[in-house]
């Protein structure tokens, strides 16, 4: 393993580089070239932002999980059942589902992170799989099978309304992607962040040196499942319905594709897995509606065998040569 | 003297195996005390009940006097309890310098800190520097730490030691894997660490031992055998049988 591009720690330079505004500026391209692939923008910049959240506890402390759609899926829930009964504000609904989502991963966190490896990852299954059944049967409060629906949100701020063309959508997207994006960036570089980094590395390490390993991993736990619960209100802010889906098993075992076909715990592969991923699904869906998923397991196989840092680590291999060439 | 560390009648059994059988043992401020013993003597078991990786199954381990037996590593450490480990325990892919900035970060009661970028921790890096310097791995300060030769991996094993300013602190096997052509180097290191320190130190090669050691400790099957200066340990005909005499068949 190389080490990722994206790595804190006390000798790291933290100032944002020229090319980190790259993704910004697609962002932006994509608003004012792209106006009939706002809606699929909007999902994929709602999945970028649950990439990262994964990628903060995945790729940077080293939990293993599969189950991370739980907190997607309650932040969704709780903003979808807060709109239809409470408040159809979408800024208190993004924080009290962002609230919730990491209360959630921060009881269940308390649970879970005593145990590491195989049991680790078959407790965040479990997890997921509750909180399926309890929205399955749940049918007063989540709709059930049928989704939660048929409710409105109100302008944002009184002032942005929600379009047909999703133009405000996008935007909204963006700006809470642009947030947590700063968050997490912030967290890595931090001494938090590289204590995380350590934890993953050698925990024996980490607790000879007298670091609070269980109480450090609850703590970016929690954060990171407040961020998903986020990108799952901003899905349901955006799309106005929650299905059954975001708390389904795919759908934890699709963001974890993503995130491994673009890069494990170097901040920008939560960036290029879901666009490549998604963009693929889309035009592979239009053109081989019946195969779809092979291009897309194809990918990843390719990945998984010839570039295990995924395609940034394509891409850092390239470019070292190419240094290496100009010497 | 007062005693830094001290264990009373420490006791661990697992199930019908004993591996520690009633150890009395006692560190004294500034001791350089070595702690030797065939394979299978109980060694490793010993420092990890020490450091609160392992509970004992009776007995008490006091640090400072103060009873920690029931508490837990990072408490220990708190209290001035540092090792070093016989495999490297490492981090290692991340830079030399971090291996040992982790260490002191935590010291320092940073680790939690979200909102500021570690690099401008200025103090924990000089800090690092410093112990880097002082084991002559200044230049390699920036390498990834898997770049570098295993011997150098021992020392910054040492390092991350050192950077958490211990009391007392623990060396397990410290030339584990080292030729013994090059274990002066190591045994250079040993003899520079600060007075201060009270080290017990777990190590195979004898001729380290003897030539860093003022005390030493012998364990056979979990048990004390003897306690004494280098000389009265290499005199002694029990020593031979059960250690000299295993190891030459």
């Amino acid at each position: 393993m190389t080490t990722p591009s994206h790595a804190g720690g006390y000798v790291s330079d933290a100032r944002i580089r020229p090319i980190e505004w790259l993704p910004w500026i697609i962002a932006v391209t994509c608003y004012f070239a792209a106006p009939s692939y706002l809606p699929l923008g909007s999902f994929i910049l709602i999945m970028i932002l649950f990439a990262l959240s994964l990628d903060l506890i995945l790729g940077y402390a080293g939990i293993i999980t599969l189950g991370h759609a739980a907190y997607f899926g309650f932040g969704a829930y709780v903003s979808g059942i807060l709109a239809a009964r409470v408040t159809t504000d979408p800024l208190i609904g993004l924080a009290v589902g962002g609230f919730a989502a990491g209360l959630l991963g921060w009881l269940t966190g308390l649970v879970i992170l005593r145990t590491r490896g195989l049991t680790l990852l078959m407790l965040t299954l479990a997890i997921t799989s509750i909180c399926y059944e309890v929205a399955n049967k749940a049918t007063d409060w989540t709709g059930g099978a049928d989704g939660l629906g048929g409710f409105s949100v109100t302008p944002i701020l009184g002032l942005f309304k929600f379009d047909l063309f999703n133009k405000t959508a996008y935007v909204y997207c963006l700006v809470f992607l642009f947030l947590g994006w700063w968050l997490v960036r912030r967290l890595i570089y931090s001494p938090f962040g590289a204590s995380l980094t350590g934890i993953r590395e050698n925990v024996a390490r980490m607790y000879a040196v007298g670091a609070p390993v269980y109480q450090r991993l609850v703590i970016v736990y929690a954060i990171s499942a407040a961020l998903a619960g986020i990108a799952g209100a901003l899905l349901t802010h955006t799309t106005q319905f929650v299905g059954l889906k975001v708390l389904s098993f795919e759908f934890s075992g699709d963001l974890l594709v993503m995130l491994i076909l673009g890069g494990v715990g170097r901040i920008y592969g939560a960036f290029v897995g879901p666009v490549v991923y998604l963009v693929a699904q889309d035009s592979l869906a239009k053109q081989f509606p019946e195969y779809w998923y092979f291009g897309i397991g194809l990918m990843l196989v390719l990945v998984v065998i010839f570039a295990r840092g995924g395609i940034l680590g394509i891409l850092d291999v390239l470019l070292s040569k190419l240094r290496r060439r100009k010497r | 003297m007062n005693s830094v560390l001290e264990t009373r009648g420490l006791c661990k059994s697992f199930g019908a195996l004993t591996v520690a059988d009633q150890i009395d043992f006692t560190l004294e401020a500034g001791a350089r005390h070595a702690l030797i013993g065939p394979n299978g003597a109980g060694k490793t078991t010993f420092v990890n009940m020490l450091m609160g990786g392992l509970a004992p199954s009776s007995g008490a381990i006091l640090l400072g006097g103060i009873d920690v037996t029931q508490q837990s590593q990072r408490q220990r450490v708190k209290r001035g309890l540092g090792r070093t480990f016989q495999i490297n325990t490492l981090f290692r892919n991340l830079t030399v310098v971090d291996n040992v900035s982790l260490a002191i970060a935590e010291r320092h009661g940073v680790g939690w800190n979200m909102v500021r970028a570690a690099g401008r921790y200025r103090t924990v890096l000089g800090e690092s520097m410093q112990v880097l310097e002082a084991l002559g791995l200044a230049d390699d300060a920036r390498l990834q730490l898997s770049a570098m030769p295993y011997g150098k991996q021992r020392l910054v094993e040492i390092a991350i030691a050192l950077g958490m300013r211990p009391k007392v602190l623990l060396l397990d096997e410290p030339a584990a894997g080292i030729p013994s052509m090059e274990s002066h180097q190591i045994l250079e290191v040993l003899d520079s660490l600060p007075s201060e320190i009270a080290i017990l130190i777990i190590e195979h090669d004898m001729d380290l031992v003897f030539r860093f050691a003022r005390r030493i400790t012998v364990l056979a099957q979990g048990a004390v055998l003897m306690e004494g200066a280098p000389e009265e340990v290499s005199a002694d005909g029990r020593v031979r049988q059960v250690y000299l005499g295993e190891r030459h068949g």
